[in-house]
């Protein structure tokens, strides 16, 4: 079934390929991902959507919020969320299909970002299968050529986010109690 | 101006501050300037003979004494030859780091010479790694490494640096702090669980206590005795945890799995409830897991999440480092006063556990005209009485000595359990025996294991290191031999070891001693004779080729569904 994880990590060399590693490791397929800077810009928030097998799902959790440069891995596909994705097309429309493209493209939300002799540059967010059906009936009209941004997903809910200290040098390891919510989660 | 340092100096000036007495490694091209600034350095360095041995002596050093071990290797060739050191280590929770040279930071990627992605190529290899592309970022990383591989869960770590890192120069401040926000290590435990795994643990009819190699990294023994007391409960000890309770302590009772004896697996699959200790419900302990323990709860204490409920759900998870949950636990448990409580259902268990004690004891077998492997490791048991160290290499004289020596205490077994890595035995007896000089260290290897690390007896010798070698020989690939005896009609494919080289003359070769001994009534003063030597010692004791290790669980099967023998004499062709 397709999970779909949200990951708040640190912006460094090699923390994507960690990722996506334990994802390749046991041979699942990545559906989409995207990654992009967050306000703080050592922190980036990627979205995973994988399809995973069922009895793992907590486990591929589990092991991302091991990494260290991971700060938190959320499973999203239980709690609350919203999707989009965003899409880029280039449509051929000769004269007189023109107007029908427009009108479509208006009753999608879709904007145009280039226009010229040969057809129109679009750009169209909303959820994938909105998405989805846009491509479809653009195809109806001729030959069309598209990039799609993959989904970013928010949580609705708000997430508590936990964060180790620094530690002294020399000091013991820190220190954590409380752990029943985590445990309890998980379990 | 003066107070420039050298990268290779602030890598050393790092090391020294993280209390680093020795390094494993092998020098190459990137490592030199590193090597140059070792060669008046008081931290000592061990030339091994292959980086793969490298990451197994550090490992050696590190199982017999806790602390983080170091190996380094250079770019390239150097690199991809500590990999299976590093997996081996990450398998069994093992703290070293890894240092590797890299080419200049400006010719990655172009193919360099001896350029191999190292970064890339160990992230599965690691807990965690490092490249180090500039001479800033030093001193930081070297520190992290440590931390991340000693505490938490431990593990391997890996810090590539280039040659330019190396050879730059930087105004050095030692680092004073670090910090990981996302590296989150949970030690306490909670104490409501703890609470009400005590209460479980004195309700049970049936508890069986299994302790794994985590008993051993946290240095929880003295804690886990207690607690089998005050439950007085069974326990067994995984191959990772032998040691972890005494050998001879009245409530153990063997290692369970695949090779375990049949009490432990009887015990394992009878039980009411598993209190689980810093062990990872492995296929080579449960078995077919649908089959296993089926009438079980299970409470699991561990110092990383990701292992609880992983294989086998727990019904009462703990996440927290064994010594300290038990600590908070045995406290618990004291105020319940266990002792004064009437608990028929545990007598009536501890009677079946030691009618299947009884049934089908784990007893050496004899002959009076050939060495049989489990006479072997006896004798050595006669010697050792639970206080040598003990490594071993893989393959069925590991199974062997695991089910018939004892240790008193942690840290004297060292062998590879998760990975299973033929050519682990020699070069961890030379980590071991170089931490522990006083300690009588044996080395316990396979005809075929030994000759994947033969070339260190070379390092033996350079340092004067008087391990016992004993090779269990039996002319065979023998752990492969009694699978394909067993379950693929006796076909012996590619399993024979011809051309042994003579031992006498081999040790000669490096210049110590050596001898053979094939008759039973010869062994015992065989095995005195190498252990009088005061030097390293190489026997080589030909056993009965064709002994199988039983009780066997056929992988997949149930573990209560153990072959206890040879089903019938079986004709084996020479
Ligand atoms: C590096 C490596 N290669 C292959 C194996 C598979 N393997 C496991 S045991 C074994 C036989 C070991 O033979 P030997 O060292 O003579 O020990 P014995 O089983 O005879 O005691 C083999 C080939 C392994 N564990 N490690
Ligand atoms: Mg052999």
């Amino acid at each position: 079934m397709q999970q779909v994880i949200s990951l708040l990590v640190e912006n460094k060399p090699g923390a994507l390929m960690r990722i996506v590693g334990l994802i390749s490791a046991r041979g699942w397929n990545i559906d989409s991902l995207t990654v992009a800077k967050t306000l703080d810009t050592s922190l980036s928030r990627m979205t995973i959507a994988v399809a995973v097998d069922d009895h793992m799902r907590r486990q591929v959790i589990k092991q991302m919020n091991k990494l260290i440069n991971v700060l938190q891995a959320t499973d999203l596909s239980e709690g609350p969320s919203v999707t989009r994705e965003m899409v880029l097309m280039r449509v051929r429309a000769p004269q007189e299909s023109r107007t029908a493209i427009l009108k479509e493209a208006e009753i999608f939300g879709a904007r145009v970002v280039d226009s010229s002799v040969e057809g129109f540059a679009l750009e169209a967010t909303g959820e994938t299968e909105k998405l989805d059906e846009f491509a479809d009936i653009m195809r109806s009209y001729g030959e069309i050529e598209i990039t799609r941004s993959g989904a970013v997903t928010l949580s609705l809910e708000a997430k508590k986010l936990r964060l180790s200290p620094p530690v002294t040098k020399g000091a013991q390891v820190h220190e954590t109690d409380g752990q029943e919510k985590l445990v309890h989660k998980t379990n | 101006m003066s107070n420039l340092m050298s990268g290779s100096k602030i890598l050393l000036e790092c090391l020294v501050r993280e209390g680093v007495d020795t390094i494993y490694g092998y020098p190459g091209g990137v490592t030199i300037p590193f090597y140059d600034a070792m060669y008046d350095h008081p931290i000592r360095h061990v030339l091994v003979r292959h980086e793969q041995n490298a990451a197994f002596a550090a490992q050696g050093y590190v199982r017999a004494t806790g602390k983080t071990g170091v190996c380094c290797a250079t770019s390239g060739p150097g690199a991809t030859n500590l990999t299976t050191g590093l997996v081996d280590a990450l398998l069994d929770s093992i703290p070293i780091v890894a240092l590797t040279g890299q080419v200049t930071s400006t010719l990655i990627g172009t193919d360099a010479f001896q350029e191999a992605d190292t970064f890339g190529i160990t992230r599965s290899a690691t807990k965690h790694n490092f490249l180090i592309k500039n001479i800033a970022d030093l001193p930081q990383a070297i520190h992290e490494a440590f931390y991340i591989a000693s505490s938490g869960r431990p593990g391997p770590v890996l810090v590539d640096i280039t040659k330019d890192v190396f050879q730059g120069n930087m105004q050095y401040n030692p680092v004073t702090s670090i910090h990981l926000p996302g590296y989150k290590v949970y030690t306490e435990g909670h104490t409501g669980q703890i609470r009400r795994a005590a209460q479980m643990m004195l309700e049970a009819e049936r508890p069986m206590v299994y302790a794994g190699g985590g008993v051993i990294h946290s240095e929880a023994s003295a804690e886990l005795r207690e607690l089998v007391e005050l439950v007085d409960s069974p326990t067994v000890c995984t191959l990772m945890g032998l040691g972890a309770l005494p050998g001879n302590h009245p409530n153990y009772i063997s290692m369970p799995g695949m090779h375990g004896s049949y009490a432990a697996n009887m015990g394992m699959y009878n039980t009411d409830l598993i209190i689980a200790l810093g062990v990872r419900f492995d296929d080579r302990v449960t078995g077919r897991l649908k089959a296993f323990a089926p009438h079980a709860k299970v409470i699991h204490v561990d110092i990383d999440p990701s292992e609880i409920s992983k294989n086998r759900n727990a019904d009462l998870p703990i996440v927290g480092d064994v010594k300290r949950v038990l600590q908070k636990l045995n406290a618990v448990l004291r105020e319940m006063n266990p002792s004064a409580m009437d608990r028929p259902g545990l007598r009536a268990w501890w009677k079946q556990v030691r009618d299947w004690k009884a049934e089908h004891p784990l007893e050496p077998s004899f002959s009076t005209t050939e060495i049989k492997p489990q006479h072997l490791m006896a004798e050595i048991e006669r010697i050792s009485k639970g206080e040598a160290i003990v490594a071993t290499d893989v393959g069925q004289h590991q199974m062997w000595a695991a089910q018939h020596i004892s240790f008193n205490k942690p840290r004297l077994w060292l062998t590879s359990g998760g990975l299973g890595s033929m050519g682990f035995g020699l070069p961890a007896s030379v980590g071991a025996q170089m931490a522990c000089p006083n300690q009588l260290v044996f080395c316990i290897v396979g005809d075929g294991g030994f000759q994947m690390s033969l070339p260190e007896l070379a390092t033996i010798v350079n340092h004067g290191l008087p391990i016992k070698i004993i090779c269990m020989n039996n002319g065979y690939l023998g752990m492969v031999r009694q699978w394909q005896q067993l379950f693929y009609n006796n076909r012996l494919s590619q399993v024979t070891l011809d051309g042994f080289p003579d031992p006498v003359h081999l040790a000669a070769a490096y210049g110590f001693k050596g001898s053979t001994v094939s008759h039973p009534s010869q062994l015992r003063a065989a095995l005195e004779m190498a252990v009088a030597e005061p030097g390293p010692y190489l026997l080589n004791v030909k056993v009965s080729p064709e002994e199988n290790v039983y009780p066997m669980v056929p992988a997949g099967g149930a573990i209560n569904e153990m072959v206890l023998g040879p089903p019938s004499p079986v004709e084996v062709p020479r």
